[in-house]
């Protein structure tokens, strides 16, 4: 049953969890996240579903029984902020290496270093460029309200399972935080066995003597070999990127001038589109929902339709680079940014729009 | 009468009283001739074949010289981050609590890098088997000083003996772990002559056994050779092990449950 | 007491001449063979009809090349 709620943007993300069947949660806690866990913790949901939640010795342990649990084809996720999922690298590395599904969410707090607990965007590069070791991707979906976050857990799991990769949930302090009403979707059950055979064959669930022996690694000794599964990696990108890239575009039919923006500095523009708009400015917003696969045409394409476009991010500018990319010369796109756990206000977001690009050379 | 009895008339199925069990695949073992680990791997298989468990039993290979356990028992099996198997083991005895679930792990791995998810999974008692193989060096890698390095002995980064001041003291994590609430069974045993094999095999058996009594983790560490990175045949490195691993790593049981 | 008497057979392919076998051998059966298998080992090879079948060698074989029969005579 559907039901409509108040609730944070971390216990959204838990709801969801339960509510979308997962096998289990495996966590350590940090602010501005910890009520992932707490919130399961106290829901107690293998009472209920049989979902398990364990809170692990560190994050480094919390994100390798993640590659334990997707690899017996369970729906697995964990969730962390920023210095936690600089240590949970190693492990998304591998779990990318040996193509496992299962979902992280980063609730992005500033740095470097052990930095400040406010909120930030500054790991869109981690996120978005592969954070650990090798040439792998992940799906990274960057949720703007609590809405989202509850259903950006079912679809992460969706697109995790769909390619069998790990999806990420990058979001921030801002909307880890913040109560707003969402509406949860109704919930379904944890796959059977007979399911999860049938979804992952290759799980490791015990060899039966109708098969050979599953076996889940990133261990290629042949260079030859190894570059061949990386160009099967790659080709799984290439496909994430021809049929997953989401978007939201506000305002932007008419706009003359462009913002980009992801996440809670998304929502800050909104309302700096508003005001522009009231003060006779045709300003629109592009907000990525996929960071990767980043929305490229679209923004291509605007490109041609405006004068120029303002990138506002929470870091010193990330997320820039492949704007810029996208745009490839044809506009001038310019960065803003506040950081260190600072978060900018809709006033001076619209106040640099009218600097950097509309009065700017 | 018994001079009817020919080679080729003892050499028959029905005669058989020891082969090389199907549970490990039929291709060489890619260690070094007279290592260990090839004895503790067929031993493990010996064990599953004899309980019957090879379709309900997940293990959890290592990185170091096992990194390839995989290639060689015929089950479904993970390959961990380096030290990360017990934490991964953790999670799929806890999702699939019916089935029978192990790691496989040197000292390197399980002694040092891995300490922490050792230790953890020991003291949470997840009810698995860590199967712990400590030949006192760093074998894939070369030869390299491992946590469970003796005294004053050589390796390649402490190629004058492990001096204890700066380099700091073996760990005994098998006696560690015996202190935590969570094991069940922790014991020390050898694969280096016939009499320490088949006592190997015996507590291998306990060790997987005993998670269907769900009362917490067994531990078997097998102290080991490592004749290339010792520098002996395996002929000697045996002796060697007998003579200076024993007398710091003691054979034997150090925590058995309380019936 | 019943006599036994045994009888094994090496996968001299397999074997990679670590010689733990003849040590294990309490009747002196295995030596070590002055030719090369595949891979360049002096195999294990049996130099002798002494064997009792008792698996000793089967049993420590790290790499497991040995089979064992034996039959009561």
């Amino acid at each position: 049953m559907k039901e409509l709620r108040l609730m944070k943007g971390n216990e959204a993300i838990a709801e969801a969890a339960i509510r979308c069947g997962a096998d289990g949660y495996f966590g350590y806690p940090i602010t501005p996240q910890s009520e992932v866990l707490e919130y399961l913790m106290a829901e107690r949901p293998y009472e209920k579903t049989g979902m398990v939640v364990l809170q692990a010795e560190s994050e480094v342990a919390a994100i390798n029984m993640v590659y334990g649990g997707a690899a017996c084809g369970k729906k697995v996720l964990t969730s962390s902020s920023s210095p936690g999922i600089s240590l949970k690298q190693e492990g998304i590395s591998y779990i990318a290496g040996a193509e496992l599904p299962c979902v992280i969410v980063n609730v992005v707090r500033g740095g470097p270093g052990l930095g400040t607990i406010q909120p930030s965007q500054s790991d869109y590069f981690q996120a978005v460029k592969g954070g650990g070791h090798g040439d792998y991707r992940l799906i990274v979906l960057a949720p703007a309200s609590v809405q989202e976050m509850a259903d950006f857990v079912k679809l992460g799991f969706d697109l995790a399972f769909k390619y069998r990769n790990p999806a990420m949930i990058l979001t921030d302090g801002v909307i880890g935080q913040m109560m707003e009403k969402v509406e949860l979707f109704e919930s379904q059950p944890r796959l059977t066995k007979e399911e999860i055979l049938k979804q992952t064959p290759w799980a490791t669930v015990g060899k039966t003597p109708d098969r050979e022996r599953n076996i889940v690694t990133s261990l290629i000794l042949d260079s030859a070999i190894q570059e061949q599964h990386v160009n099967k990696l790659r080709d799984k990108y290439i496909e994430i990127e021809k049929n997953e890239v989401r978007y939201e575009k506000i305002q932007c039919d008419d706009a003359e001038y462009l913002f980009v923006a992801f996440g809670s500095s998304a929502r800050i523009c909104q309302k700096a589109v508003d005001m522009g708009r009231a003060k006779g400015i045709k300003v629109g917003l592009l907000r990525p929902i996929t960071l990767f696969p980043f929305p490229k045409q679209v923004l291509f394409e605007l490109a041609d339709q405006v004068k120029g476009i303002l990138d506002v991010e929470m870091n010193l500018g990330q997320m820039v680079e492949d704007v810029r990319l996208a745009v490839n010369g044809k506009v001038k796109v310019e960065h803003y940014g506040r950081y260190g756990g600072m978060i900018p206000s809709p006033d001076e977001v619209l106040l640099a729009l009218e600097n950097q690009i509309i009065g700017g050379k | 009468m018994s001079e009817n009895i020919t080679k080729e008339s003892i050499i028959k199925e029905e005669n058989c009283v020891y082969k090389r069990t199907n549970l490990l695949v039929d291709k060489a073992l890619s260690y070094c001739p007279g290592c260990g680990h090839g004895t503790a791997h067929r031993l493990l298989m010996e064990v599953l074949e004899e309980m019957n468990i090879q379709s309900e039993t997940i293990g959890i290979a290592p990185v170091g010289c096992a990194v390839l356990a995989y290639e060689f028992l015929d089950i479904d099996m993970q390959q961990a981050a380096h030290g990360r198997a017990p934490a991964v083991a953790t999670a799929v005895k806890r999702l699939m609590p019916e089935k029978f679930v192990f790691t496989y792990q040197g000292d390197g791995d399980l002694a040092a890098i891995g300490t922490a998810e050792t230790i953890h999974a020991c003291n949470r008692g997840e009810n698995i088997t860590i199967i712990f193989i400590n030949n006192g060096i760093y074998g894939m890698t070369g030869g390299q000083m491992a946590p469970t390095t003796l005294p004053g002995m050589k390796s390649s980064t402490s190629p004058y003996g492990r001096e204890v001041e700066t380099m700091g003291n073996p760990l005994k994590m098998t006696e560690l772990v015996a202190q935590l609430p969570g094991t069940y069974y922790v014991t020390r045993q050898s694969v280096h002559t016939p009499g320490n094999v088949r006592k190997a095999k015996k507590a291998l058996r306990k060790a997987m056994e005993n998670q269907k009594l769900n009362k917490g983790l067994s531990f078997v560490e097998i102290v080991s050779n490592c004749n290339s990175g010792w520098k002996m045949t395996p002929v000697q490195s045996n002796k060697w092990m007998e003579e200076n691993m024993f007398p710091f790593y003691p054979l034997g049981d150090i925590k058995v449950p309380v019936e | 007491m019943a006599k036994v008497k045994g009888e094994i057979v090496i996968n001299i392919e397999r074997c990679k001449g670590c010689v733990l076998c003849v040590a294990a051998c309490n009747e002196q059966v295995i030596a070590m063979s002055k030719e090369v298998n595949g891979k360049g080992y002096h195999y294990a090879e049996t130099v002798n009809e002494n064997c009792t079948g008792c698996t000793n060698c089967a049993v420590l074989c790290p790499d497991g090349v040995i089979t064992v029969y034996r039959v009561k005579i």
